[in-house]
């Protein structure tokens, strides 16, 4: 199995973090997995994006031609991916801002209200989470446990009230997306 | 073996620098290889013996590498396309010198300050010398983070091994990316053969000299036979490459580095529709394995090279294919990055203009 995932919004949104977490947590459960972020002369509020690409077996591009899932956070990320989409893909958008809707009707398609979630649970940080939460809910890419795992390499080093914020953004993020 | 970290290409080449026993980095920024510094910086400052240094400029960083491998350190330094051009001088007196000391290219669009998108223009550069004079560096073309783990220890022992500046060549991608890394243990640095030649005081001993000033006719003469001498050595100890499903290709596409990945990909989606497609990827691009391709010509008579540049690597492969097979070109300069679709449709259409489907 190979899925390839793109992250992508704007610049702030913890979209390049987002990849980052799912590739680790992908690694630490013996995947074979590629992370390529976009670099540039990036400005605060630019865009940013990310591919991951997760396989049982050794990856060959981390260039995808074709995209299976895609995390998107702003509108411009949906007028870039939703072409790249492969049949049967899936788009889950951060209703919260961005009102379209993808106009293909051979891909699968998730609201995930992040920026109000997130505002019920406290911090505008947790988006990311709740978004990678629906992710890992909806995809079975990886397990929410994974996850869990993966961050707790990532931010060793900080506060247990962090984690468990996460934990919380996670789990509202996979609820959220089970319901829809 | 440690476990396996994510990383990216620019902090790996930096961690395995100081793993394989570098203890002297210099460089001077330049996107898209600032992670690579960065890297160095705090890898040099909590290892003992280590010493980073800002220079001023890329020149002064690599005459400051010049000076640490004289006195015996593993040494090094990195920059991007433009950088590397003003370093050529300082490469071209460590060949002539027999230094060892291993210069990072993290190539990017030009010609010129061009732009810092991923690119593989800086190949006639690397391996045609680059600077002035007779003499060749080896050129290593790394294609994923684990080798450029492994690759970047190896680079350390040829340039000791063979006293040469070594290059290792990658791009942007090769470099942001991450990918998972296992790191050899770290060398002893005391283990590692002593070198009779360096300049550390010659208090009870005679003293050297290392220059590259020869004046002499008959001696500089002398001193270039003795390096094609050593570059025939390297050529027949080091060439490397990897191949991909070649043995019943009729068509191979021969492409390094990040180029390679793509086309990894693209001979993978042309093998599912049914051609018959190999790979060819060149490891070391000086030497350049040209025997391989040499040798394949009696059973495959198309082949297909992919760069990011407008046809660099083409020479190298023509010239070791000597018209006994017709070659290809596609490619995507100035820091554009193909998909493996793309290129599985140049694939596609070459397989069947060629009439490669028949029996």
């Amino acid at each position: 199995m190979i899925k390839k995932t793109v992250f992508s919004g704007f610049g702030g949104q913890g979209v390049l973090m987002m990849g980052y977490v799912l590739a680790v947590s992908a690694m630490k459960d013996g995947r074979h997995v590629t992370y390529l972020p976009t670099y540039g002369a990036e400005v605060r509020g630019g865009t940013a994006n990310c591919t991951v690409v997760v396989s049982d077996e050794e990856i060959f591009s981390p260039v995808a031609s074709t995209l299976d899932y895609a995390v998107l956070m702003n509108k411009p990320s949906l007028v870039k991916y939703e072409p790249l989409m492969s049949e049967g893909g899936l788009i889950i958008i951060n209703s919260s801002l961005v009102s379209d809707s993808p106009s293909r009707k051979d891909v699968g398609f998730v609201r995930i209200p992040a920026n109000d979630i997130a505002r019920e649970l406290g911090s505008d940080r947790t988006i990311n989470m709740i978004m990678l939460g629906a992710l890992v809910a909806k995809t079975g890419i990886t397990t929410q446990d994974s996850i869990m795992n993966g961050l707790s390499e990532i931010v060793k080093a900080k506060k247990a009230s962090l984690m468990e914020l996460n934990r919380k953004g996670l789990q509202k993020g996979a609820e959220y997306a089970l319901k829809f | 073996m440690s476990e396996k970290k994510l990383m990216s290409g620019s902090h790996v080449i930096a961690e395995a620098a100081v793993r394989a026993g570098c203890r002297f980095y210099a460089g001077y920024p330049i996107t898209p290889q600032n992670e690579l510094t960065e890297y160095s910086a705090a890898a040099m400052v909590r290892t003992p013996g280590g010493t980073f240094i800002q220079a001023e400029s890329e020149i002064a960083a690599i005459n400051m590498v010049i000076g640490a491998s004289m006195a015996g350190a593993r040494a090094m330094t990195s920059s991007s396309s433009p950088g590397i051009s003003l370093k050529q001088e300082g490469i071209s007196f460590a060949a002539a010198m027999e230094l060892p000391l291993l210069v990072v290219n993290t190539m990017r669009g030009g010609p010129g300050l061009g732009n810092i998108a991923p690119a593989q223009g800086d190949y006639f550069q690397a391996t045609r010398g680059g600077g002035h004079g007779d003499y060749r560096t080896i050129v290593i073309g790394p294609a994923s983070g684990q080798e450029l783990a492994d690759l970047t220890r190896k680079a350390f022992d040829y340039a000791d091994h063979y006293l040469t500046p070594v290059m290792i060549i990658g791009d942007g991608m090769i470099g942001q990316m991450m990918e998972p890394v296992e790191f050899p243990d770290p060398i002893d640095i005391k283990k590692l053969p002593t070198k009779p030649w360096i300049l550390d005081g010659a208090k009870g001993r005679p003293s050297r000299l290392i220059r590259s000033l020869i004046l002499d006719i008959a001696l500089e003469e002398a001193h270039n036979w003795k390096l094609v001498k050593k570059y025939e050595t390297i050529s027949r100890e080091i060439t490397s490459w990897e191949e991909y499903q070649t043995d019943d290709a009729r068509l191979v596409v021969v492409a390094y580095g990040t180029a390679a990945r793509i086309a990894k990909g693209a001979v993978r989606k042309a093998r599912e529709r049914g051609m018959k497609v190999g790979l060819i990827r060149p490891i070391t691009l000086w030497p350049f394995p040209s025997r391989v391709l040499h040798e394949m010509t009696g059973r495959i008579k198309e082949f297909l090279v992919f760069e990011m540049s407008t046809g660099q690597m083409l020479e190298d492969v023509r010239l070791a294919i000597e018209g006994r097979a017709n070659v290809h070109f596609y490619g995507r300069p100035g820091g554009v990055i193909s998909t493996p679709e793309e290129i599985a449709g140049e694939i596609q259409g070459l397989y069947q203009s060629r009439q490669l489907d028949g029996e």
